[in-house]
């Protein structure tokens, strides 16, 4: 099956080859965090887990779900959910992490 | 492919220029409707981020309730699904009909893998007294302590797990459902390599629900593993 086959649709299809590499790569990194989690690393458990996290969730969407070789339009969208998704962690958190620094009662 | 336009005539809408053009536009649609669900999760998430900020030592306690194995076994269970359901579009794509019914079959037995394991977790919780309620308790069913430092806010974190788990496995049930669909249509023989839109953004669908879930397992049963002093 060669990378670059266009189905009926004018779609392109990705060789079953490259679903069982990134299969076993999300299989690995489940591996891996869940041997981060055993070790201590202080404040960078979460983090490590997260960036983890994200490389697998990048990587599904990208081949499993096609985004790699999707239109323009369609990346648009998946960057605007994660520039809304942003807004809302990012600034609640401007709200909360902020609080403790003035000088009006917190908790 | 300029010329086999014309005998697709049914499967194309007449409102759209061609077979390219209409499922882009499909896709496009799916996603869209993605975008609301990952806002929709972000909700809880955010909620959880806030009260993990606020409410650390609890969050450490409640996640130690957590079974790893368990947990770790269910999103291998998610990823072998995300494959097969890929493999599934994978056979739509080149039209493969019996192909795709398999794979949809191994995707909703999979699925269905992750639901019972999942129920087991949850009988664990019930018996343990940990379903936030009347019975909540930081006793275990030996009625041993667990030694949390603050029951009332640990159910807050029991209440937040069972909330996006809860919707997550929500979204899971819904998923099965839609396979069911996929795989009786398509035993019908109604995919063909031209069109395949059903199996192509229950797919996308599926592998969404996934990707909650390769968040959800770190957040809830990993991160806090190492910070229980």
């Amino acid at each position: 099956m060669a990378h670059e086959e266009l189905s009926a649709s004018g779609e392109h299809i990705v060789s079953p080859k490259l679903y069982v590499v990134v299969f076993l790569f999300l299989l690995l990194m489940t591996g891996l965090t869940v041997f981060a989690a055993s070790v201590d690393l202080g404040w960078a458990n979460p983090v490590v887990a997260l960036v983890i996290a994200t490389l697998k969730a990048t990587t599904v969407v990208l081949f499993f779900m096609h985004i790699k070789y999707s239109t323009s339009m369609t990346k648009m969208v998946i960057i605007g959910a994660l520039f809304f998704l942003f807004l809302l962690l990012g600034l609640t958190l401007t709200d909360y992490l902020s609080r403790p620094w003035m000088a009006y009662p917190s908790h | 492919m300029q010329d086999s336009q014309a005998v697709v005539a049914s499967e194309l809408q007449h409102h759209f220029r061609d077979m390219e053009q209409q499922r882009e536009t499909a896709t496009f649609g799916m996603w869209v409707f993605l975008i609301t669900e990952i806002m929709f999760f972000g909700g809880m998430f955010a909620a959880y981020l806030i009260y993990r900020l606020s409410y650390y030592q609890s969050w450490v306690d409640g996640s130690n309730r957590m079974d790893i194995t368990l947990g770790a076994t269910n999103t291998a269970v998610l990823i072998c699904s995300s494959l097969t359901m890929a493999m599934a579009v994978h056979s739509a794509q080149l039209g493969r009909r019996k192909l795709i019914v398999v794979f949809l079959i191994l995707t909703l037995l999979l699925g269905g893998v992750f639901l019972c394991i999942k129920g087991v977790e949850y009988h664990d919780h019930w018996l343990n007294h940990e379903v936030p309620g009347p019975t909540f308790s930081n006793l275990d069913q030996h009625g041993v302590s667990k030694g949390w430092v603050d029951t009332p806010h640990t159910s807050l974190y029991f209440a937040l797990y069972f909330a996006m788990t809860g919707m997550h496995a929500l979204h899971m049930i819904i998923g099965v459902g839609l396979l069911t669909w996929l795989i009786i249509a398509a035993s019908k023989g109604k995919f063909t390599s031209r069109y395949f839109a059903p199996v192509e953004n229950v797919g996308l669908y599926w592998h969404f629900v996934d990707i909650v879930w390769i968040y959800l397992f770190p957040l809830l049963y990993l991160i806090s593993k190492k910070h229980s002093g």
